[in-house]
């Protein structure tokens, strides 16, 4: 029967102990290497989900066309045709504007101004908070209406009710029939700060005379690339390849969630690096540790301690400084996670499993890189460490 | 209980070897107070570190209560020198980071024993040597005297067969160079064997044999 790991621990302790300030800078390696590896997956998971999030807060059963050849238009036809294919369910123009908007005193530059018809609500899952929503017989009619995205409507009216007033879009006065509530920005821009008119009224106001962008809501996501290469074909037969560009947001969020995934990877990697360096300043300390202890070791060889006691006496240390560096960090790195989230309004946080790893990885840096000097310190023989100075 | 046949001790040193004993031959009885006397640098604590297990002979034969020790491995070798043996050095070898208690026990936590008892059988250690009061000190909190008594009851408590001590007094003043003899022979009264080595005639004397070292070979025998 040998000494008990409780003994070993127990030494380990009082030694690290024993030399408070260098255990602390040593320790300082690893817990800005645990730290910073929590901080910055946390980040990059954080990131995603929001990526992800806001891409899928949009519908995941979106198409958006575009026509990248400047010759060819959408026309009408073009537009009852696609919205016969199957798997379309609906379709709106999508005609983007920038155009100052004014009430009174009141001045907004740089709104951005949406023609759309009657689906373009429901299509992107938008909703009114008050009035009512664009429809057939504004588009045909060319009304003069106008919905006002939830900021726009309160930097122009405040408080106040802005449902039958007449603001002006570049000059023009429009009817303001409704106002939306406020939505979820996505990653294509501030959907509060903005306008949507009848498509076919901003088309004769801002001399845009063909369509190049429309959105098409599938019947449901499982379709949808089916429903894309269908629309792809019509389009191809008609117009010829590489005049179109068609947005899938199943595409999108996987390309999206790669390049997070690959960043995150990246940001955790530049971190386990700095804490690779913490781990050879625990190496470089315990090298230190065990060549001034070499007396003490030959003293416990000599009183009975075997190969395996100096070799876990000086291990444990090694992953002691380690692992309490490492819980350390990680309680560091949940705390400034939770700083970042609560003043930049972003959702991070560390999952169970990052810091299972990061904990796990700084024990095992300290096992590591405490090996070396501890298999130096176990394999002196009694006599010549007896004899050292 | 202790046999050496022909031991010899070289030391290799890059292109220089050195052969520090030459051929030493003893013969330690059960009980025995065996003296090794000699000047300095005759191989007396070469002989000492040999017969503590801590180093291996070059050459010859070390029996152990009956067994050849080159036939153990490093494990049984630490085994021994954690049971068998006791040894007290000339710098005393107190872990200073510890105190007097935390150091007599540390064999006990080398064997396994569990708590309870290592903590009777440290404080009856330290008792034996009249250090009970203050077995809470740590090392640079006594006097020279009073470690090498720590250091004493540390090789005691395991209950060694041998105790083992190389020149337990040249660090220390008369006084207490006669207190720590004077319990060493008290130890041998109760019939523990002791091999001392000493530069002090007058210890030479307080003991049974002795045998006087020069250049690595034994030069007198005296069996009183
Ligand atoms: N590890 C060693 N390597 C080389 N030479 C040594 C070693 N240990 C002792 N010596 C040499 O062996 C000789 C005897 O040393 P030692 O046994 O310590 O003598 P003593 O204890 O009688 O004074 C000395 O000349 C010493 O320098
Ligand atoms: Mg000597």
């Amino acid at each position: 029967m040998n000494m008990s790991l409780k003994n070993t621990l127990k030494m380990a302790i009082k030694s690290i102990l024993s030399n408070k300030m260098r255990t602390f800078l040593t320790m300082l390696g690893i817990i800005i290497g645990v730290f910073s590896v929590i901080v910055m997956v946390s980040m990059g998971q954080g990131a995603t989900a929001s990526v992800t999030q806001s891409i899928e807060g949009m519908g995941s059963n979106l198409l958006n066309i575009t026509l990248t050849d400047r010759t060819i238009r959408f026309s009408n036809d073009n537009l009852s045709e696609l919205s016969m294919l199957e798997g379309v369910h609906m379709l709106s123009p999508n005609i983007n504007w920038v155009a100052p908007v004014k009430y009174g005193l009141n001045n907004e530059a740089g709104t951005s101004v949406v023609g759309v018809n009657e689906n373009y609500m429901v299509i992107n899952g938008y909703t009114m908070m008050t009035g009512r929503l664009i429809n057939p017989l504004d588009i045909e009619n060319r009304n003069k209406v106008v919905l006002l995205g939830s900021e726009v409507s309160e930097s122009l009216f405040g408080q106040f009710n802005p449902i039958g007033e007449s603001i002006s879009l570049s000059g023009i006065k429009y009817t303001v029939v409704g106002v939306l509530e406020e939505n979820e920005n996505t990653l294509f821009g501030d959907n509060n700060n903005m306008v949507l008119v009848p498509y076919t009224t901003g088309m004769r106001q801002f001399r845009t005379n063909s369509i190049a962008s429309i959105t098409i809501q599938g019947t449901d996501a499982a379709s949808i690339d089916k429903t894309q290469s269908k629309i792809e074909t019509y389009l191809m037969t008609l117009y010829g390849t590489d005049t179109y560009r068609i947005f899938n947001q199943e595409q999108l969020l996987s390309t999206l969630n790669e390049i997070t995934g690959v960043l995150t990877l990246l940001l955790g990697g530049i971190a386990g690096i700095s804490l690779l360096v913490g781990g050879i300043g625990i190496m470089n300390i315990m090298l230190v540790t065990v060549s001034e202890r070499t007396r003490e070791i030959g003293v416990r060889k000599a009183i009975g301690a075997r190969r395996s006691n100096i070799l876990f006496q000086f291990l444990i240390e090694s992953s002691v400084i380690s692992g309490i560096g490492g819980i350390i960090g990680i309680m560091l790195g949940i705390l400034v996670n939770r700083i970042i989230s609560t003043a930049f309004e972003i959702p991070i946080s560390a999952s169970m499993q990052v810091i299972l790893i990061a904990f796990l990885f700084s024990l095992f840096i300290g096992v590591f890189f405490g090996m070396y000097p501890a298999n130096k310190a176990s394999k002196l023989k009694p006599v010549d460490a007896l004899r050292y100075e | 209980m202790i046999l050496l046949d022909k031991v010899t001790k070289t030391y290799i040193m890059g292109e220089i070897e050195l052969t520090v004993l030459k051929g030493i031959s003893i013969d330690v009885r059960e009980g025995d107070f065996f003296s090794i006397i000699g000047p300095s640098g005759s191989g007396k604590s070469t002989l000492m570190n040999i017969l503590g297990c801590l180093d291996v002979p070059t050459s010859g034969e070390y029996y152990l209560d009956g067994q050849e020790i080159s036939t153990y491995s490093e494990n049984d070798l630490a085994k021994i020198r954690n049971e068998k043996i006791g040894f007290i050095f000339q710098k005393f070898n107190l872990l200073p980071k510890l105190d007097a208690f935390e150091n007599v026990e540390l064999p006990l936590i080398y064997r396994g024993i569990k708590s309870k008892r290592r903590k009777e059988e440290t404080e009856i250690a330290l008792d034996s040597v009249g250090l009970y009061d203050r077995m809470h000190h740590k090392p640079n909190e006594l006097s020279g005297g009073q470690q090498q008594r720590v250091a004493i009851a540390r090789a005691l408590v395991g209950n060694p067969s041998v105790l083992l001590a190389d020149e337990p007094t040249g660090n220390l003043d008369t006084k207490s160079g006669n207190e720590v003899l004077d319990i060493l022979e008290s130890l041998n009264r109760k019939g523990r064997t002791i091999i001392v080595i000493t530069h002090d005639f007058e210890v030479a004397d307080r003991s049974k044999t002795e045998i006087t070292l020069r250049d690595g070979i034994i030069v007198n025998r005296k069996v009183k």
